[in-house]
């Protein structure tokens, strides 16, 4: 049995293979949300590393997962190293991303072992969870339901449908991660739309919520495993600030980071400066 | 199996919803795996469902968008999924979530989610047109593994109940708004893989309807028996799936087809879904489409009325007939 420091560290290390092995993947696939991707890598990280996640890569419907519901499709291309890792499938399938014939496209989905649902349009996550959520309550199964979804996701109505359907029908094994990067495609969103104070809206709409720093893996470690325990009738939120294009300094001050592709030679160079 | 001789007893009018709800609600008394979810949609009949199974029985509010996608969730744990709205809401307003967590979501699961929009075409006649259902036979068509249902009357649709019930997959079951009279036997059976009746067999002009025109298709056919004309009817009330083979089959006797529907034309409803036939089954045959030409109805009235401003009622298409058995 790992300690907590042997096991943060290892999630540690794993973050930053994670990383590189993103990139890599937006080197062989431009078209790849690489900004959106890089800001949720240590959620993902802590989720599977970090055994929050009961999952089984040899039974992907395996009765007893949590089921995990990936509303940002674009920016979970992180995620895809992560599951190959865990033996979902195959590694080599990593490079053969948005390759002809290959499973694995620029946006997942629900036919790739990992991914539980379809994610491609923005705001359909949090609804379908809640039926999830609903379903293991009928049965009294134990099982959570997590959901990612990007803060840019807010301004879907139907998030806020789900929103309120969550908090009225008590579905406190629902556990929501907000990956919030603070920019969509064309800005930052407190120039778009401000959702400030984020917080205060869903806790009047009956969620506890959660904030932690998304890039600290201690941090988040420790927030999601109080988060999976917390059963006191409320849906769960957690809004994890983080960093869009997190890892790559050209990324992460650039409002317009989301659209932007890296040339292979900057993958290169990037990883060399920081991850090498 | 053919039903054209009414059974007297059936001649009551009921509303398709009502007699649907009925059999849910009797599923749900021995079968733990049905849920009931409404967007804020009631029926009389629905009161004691509501009270008998409140664990089962959800009203998501207003929200059509939550309410598929809530029924998809349901449906990926195992969950056999009745989803009630009014039709033009369900889907259009949800047509994202149809698409996305029903129509693409098949491909990962089994999902037995039956949305029940009512109000087909005019039935909610005085509302208006953001009340009327014109566009759905077109839209969901164009949506893969999904099956479109439009009974004719409620004997058919309380036959339906069984198939909704043990098919896994998303189906959408349009309804009609009004209570109306039964066109079909009880005691008749109902061959679903073929998704049609012939109701009438013709010479040379067979009339194709959905829904509440096959009503105004039977008086057609009655109109003209006075005269001595015999034209066929075929009651599609599968739009998807249904036998090619078996229809083709049994249109490609006639010369003259006559499309009826209470719905949009040339985009896609049971007009294309017929002249599509024609064309892939090199079938000899012309047809005429009666329904809505890219246009709303903004007149108010009464369905009746309304038919009859715009060439849907019985007395235009018996002219059309004619004309055609002229020439």
């Amino acid at each position: 049995m790992m300690n907590d420091i042997g096991l943060l560290r290892m999630i540690k290390e794993k973050a930053g293979w994670i990383r590189t092995e993103t990139l890599n993947i937006h080197k062989n696939a431009p078209e790849t949300r690489l900004a959106s991707s890089l800001s949720a890598v240590e959620i993902f990280a802590v989720l599977y590393y970090g055994g929050i996640l009961s999952y089984n890569a040899k039974d992907i419907r395996w009765d007893k997962r949590d089921r995990f519901i990936i509303s940002k499709g674009h920016g979970s291309i992180s995620l895809y190293p992560v599951l190959a890792d865990l033996g979902f499938f195959q590694k080599e399938e990593i490079q053969k991303v948005c390759k002809q014939g290959s499973f694995l496209g620029g946006i997942p989905d629900a036919s790739i072992p990992g991914y539980e649902t379809i994610n491609g349009s923005l705001g359909h996550g949090v609804g379908v969870a809640c039926g999830i959520s609903l379903a293991l309550q009928k049965r009294n199964k134990q099982e959570s339901v997590f959901v990612l979804m990007g803060d840019g996701e807010l301004y879907e109505g139907s998030v806020w449908e789900a929103f309120m359907f969550a908090g009225e029908h008590k579905l406190e094994n629902l556990n929501v991660i907000v990956d919030s990067n603070k920019a969509s495609m064309l800005g930052y969103c407190r120039d778009i739309i401000d959702f400030d104070p984020l917080g205060k809206k869903l806790n009047s709409f009956r969620w506890k919520v959660f904030n932690v720093d998304g890039h600290d893996i201690a941090k988040l470690f420790d927030t999601l495993t109080k988060m999976k325990k917390t059963r006191k009738g409320n849906p769960k939120i957690l809004i994890a600030d983080t960093v869009k294009g997190k890892g790559v300094p050209r990324l992460e001050n650039d409002p317009l980071s989301h659209i932007k592709s890296l040339t292979p030679e900057e993958v290169d160079s990037i990883i060399e400066r920081f991850f090498g | 199996m053919i039903v054209s001789s009414r059974g007297s007893l059936d001649k009551e009018k009921k509303a398709m919803r009502d007699v649907f709800i009925e059999r849910i609600y009797e599923r749900m008394l021995t079968d733990k795996n049905v849920f009931f979810l409404t967007a804020d949609f009631g029926s009389p009949v629905l009161d004691k469902l509501r009270d008998d199974f409140k664990d089962r029985f959800i009203n998501v509010g207003i929200a059509e968008q939550n309410l598929v996608n809530i029924a998809a969730g349901l449906a990926t744990e195992g969950f056999c999924v009745y989803a009630y709205a009014i039709a033009p809401f369900l889907t259009m307003r949800a047509f994202e979530q149809i698409r996305n967590n029903l129509s693409l979501l098949s491909r990962a699961h089994k999902l037995n989610v039956n949305l029940i929009g009512v109000g087909a075409g005019l039935s909610y006649d005085l509302s208006g047109p953001s009340h009327h259902s014109v566009e759905d036979i077109c839209i969901m068509r164009a949506l893969p593994y999904i099956d479109v249902i439009s009974p004719s009357d409620w004997v058919l649709a309380e036959k339906i109940f069984d198939y909704t019930a043990e098919n896994k997959r998303p189906k959408y079951l349009r309804f009609d708004g009004k209570p109306l009279p039964a066109i079909y036997d009880c005691n008749s059976l109902i061959d679903f893989r073929k998704g049609f009746v012939e109701l009438a067999e013709g010479d040379s002009v067979c009339l194709v309807s959905t829904g509440y025109m096959t009503h105004t298709a039977l008086k057609v056919i009655e109109e003209l028996k006075k005269e001595g004309l015999k034209a066929g009817l075929i009651d599609l009330y599968f739009l998807k799936p249904f036998s090619k083979l078996s229809l083709s089959q049994k249109l490609s006797k006639y010369k003259y087809l006559i499309t009826i529907e209470e719905g949009f034309i040339n985009k896609g409803g049971l007009d294309s879904l017929i002249s599509t036939l024609i064309e892939s089954e090199e079938l000899d045959i012309k047809l005429k489409r009666i329904g809505f030409d890219d246009m709303y109805v903004f007149d108010v009235g009464s369905r009746e009325y309304l038919h009859g401003k715009y060439g849907l009622d019985y007395g235009h298409i018996v002219n059309l007939v004619k004309d055609i058995k002229i020439i």
